[in-house]
């Protein structure tokens, strides 16, 4: 038995898969383009619509949607581990509710500032999640040494009610047009305009994934129980704070993106631990993987399905991977 | 014989103003060692041996490894010298029972480090020396409770720590499950040399294998030394609040103990 080739073999499978779909999405539209056009540098940019509408019009949401499907999947698979809860997702600590509020916050106030290129609604938005984690943070550790997953877990759904009891307020007291773009907002939607929101992005991605790197034994551990985690050598409250907060700035920063687009973030992890069992070093990576073509895949179908008409992408996760899953867990027992 | 971890007077609680659960409590545990912890439910078996493994951190005195107090060194080297066998293992997802074994490597593992052939080899090793070989493949959610207890023995001895620390061991296990956790625990103390500290509140366990004992009640140590010189009648009470007929059987060194009735 060979481990280390059990991994790269698996995980390279998913890899090949997502970038597949990744170079296949972009092509597909209204307009039928072709990749090796796209590419042949010989034609001039200005001559080549091709490559105009791959660069301009249908890459950066095709990168949108893998950085918000792999951050979501691979946050939800640390915090599944972490809360030692398979239902788990990255909204269930209140990071995409105080995300919401945020951005509901900025829609109806009309607040208009913008900061390296990226507007009011996205910063307000991770600006609302950061509050929401250190909210959370500061009641599970209020209570006794260390961090307690229980009150974390408490104190989330707690905050989630609390932060969606607010948006409705705001919402109810808004005006109708104000009202209706905070909700299509939290329906979620990857289009984009351009690179630059992805690029403000990706730092606070980059970060959380170069932490969750460094993870997948101490998350196997954590499964088996903190005690046990804390006796094979893992520095438990360490690792719990690094796994809580990679995970939440991930979210945070991937809600701003894409909005708050369910599911992928439950269903992503279960879905890779169906096909290749528990192990975190294969799951945390292979669900990354596959949240990024799952989602880019799911926003495609909310492109074409009732083209011209788009469906709200976070509509489309639910619809698509819902019975897929329960297809497979079906088939499987 | 060298003290190998030793808890010099130790007290512990869980927080603040909570009670002590462990209340000045002095162990020695020499190299080679089988020792039973012994008390009944609540007594602070559980919190003295998460002192002695250093996963809780004594409230007042401390805990040496070696020479070196044990808080003063890093879970991770820790880890490498004292293994913990905890009462349960509830697993949030699904891992074979190899999987679960390997992990007993995490501590000599570097951050990006994948288990080795020798570290899949000591595994292996302490799957056989465990009798769980044939069990590698299968999940560990469906192994019967005496499968899982030995698959989590063989996670521990994976861990290559010369110290073993049991947490009731035979709890939750039938009368067949636990004589083969006794002899295994037996066996290898003897072959490997592991020393071993077993808290439990079952008598005739500690009776059959342990070869010194510390008697807990209520946080405090009331009777400690060789198996047969604490292993009274009168001790027994004393513990447990019940009268008992203590028996030892000349031929095999066996300590035979029939409670009789429960005093108050």
């Amino acid at each position: 038995m060979n481990i280390r080739r059990r991994i790269v073999i698996v995980v390279g499978m998913f890899a090949l898969f997502t970038a597949a779909v990744m170079l296949w999405a972009p092509t597909v539209g209204s307009t039928a383009i072709s990749l090796t056009r796209a590419f042949d540098r010989s034609i001039p940019w200005d001559a080549n619509v091709d490559a105009q509408i791959f660069f301009v019009a249908r890459l950066p949401r095709v990168l949108a949607g893998a950085l918000v499907g792999a951050t979501l999947a691979a946050a939800g698979v640390v915090l599944q581990a972490l809360l030692r809860n398979p239902l788990a997702t990255p909204f269930t600590l209140g990071v995409s509710a105080g995300a919401s509020l945020g951005a509901m916050l900025a829609v109806t106030m009309r607040l208009e500032f913008g900061l390296l290129g990226v507007t009011s609604i996205p910063l307000a938005s991770f600006g609302g999640s950061i509050v929401a984690t250190a909210l959370v943070y500061a009641l599970a550790v209020s209570q006794r040494r260390g961090l307690s997953t229980n009150v974390l877990l408490l104190a989330g759904v707690t905050l989630n009610a609390f932060f969606s009891a607010l948006i409705l307020f705001v919402q109810y007291i808004a005006d109708f047009a104000e009202a209706l773009r905070a909700i299509r907002w939290m329906m979620g939607g990857l289009d984009v305009a351009g690179y630059t929101p992805i690029v403000a992005a990706l730092p606070f991605v980059l970060l959380a994934f170069g932490t969750f790197a460094m993870m997948p034994r101490t998350l196997n551990l954590l499964s088996v129980g903190t005690d046990a985690a804390a006796a094979r050598g893992v520095e438990v409250t360490t690792a719990q704070r690094l796994a809580f907060f990679s995970a939440s700035l991930a979210t945070g920063a991937a809600v701003s993106l894409g909005g708050p687009i369910g599911f992928i973030g439950i269903i992503v992890p279960h879905l890779v631990r169906l096909l290749v069992g528990s192990d975190h070093r294969v799951v945390l990576p292979a669900s990354a993987l596959f949240g990024a073509s799952f989602l880019v895949l799911c926003d495609l179908a909310a492109r074409i399905v009732m083209a011209p008409l788009e469906i709200p992408v976070g509509v489309v996760t639910a619809l698509i991977g819902g019975p897929f899953f329960l297809w497979l867990l079906v088939k499987r027992s | 014989m060298l003290d190998l971890l030793w808890a010099d007077n130790v007290s512990f609680r869980y927080a603040a103003g909570a009670p002590l659960v462990v209340d000045g409590v002095t162990v020695r545990l020499a190299s080679g060692a089988l020792a039973g912890i012994l008390g009944p439910n609540g007594s602070g078996k559980t919190s003295l041996l998460r002192l002695l493994s250093g996963t809780h951190t004594p409230t007042a005195g401390r805990v040496l490894l070696g020479q070196r107090p044990l808080d003063q060194v890093s879970r991770r080297e820790a880890a490498r010298q004292i293994a913990v066998v905890p009462q349960e293992t509830e697993l949030a997802f699904e891992y074979s029972a190899i999987e679960i074994v390997l992990m007993g490597r995490h501590p000599h593992l570097g951050v990006f480090a994948v288990e080795g052939p020798d570290d899949v080899r000591i595994a292996e090793d302490a799957m056989a020396a465990t009798g769980t070989a044939h069990l590698a493949s299968r999940s560990f959610h469906q192994l019967s409770g005496g499968e899982k207890q030995r698959v989590v023995i063989a996670a521990a001895l994976a861990q290559g720590s010369g110290v073993l620390l049991l947490d009731e061991p035979t709890a939750s296990l039938d009368l067949g499950y636990q004589l083969e956790i006794a002899t295994l625990l037996t066996r290898l103390n003897h072959e490997r040399q592991v020393t071993m500290a077993i808290s439990t509140h079952d008598l005739n366990l500690a009776a059959s294998i342990c070869r010194e004992l510390v008697m807990m009640r209520d946080g405090k140590v009331i009777a400690a030394g060789p198996t047969a010189d604490v292993l009274t009648p009168d001790n027994v009470r004393r513990l447990y609040d019940v009268e008992a007929d203590v028996h030892i059987n000349e031929a095999s060194g066996h300590v035979a103990v029939v409670p009789v009735r429960r005093l108050r």
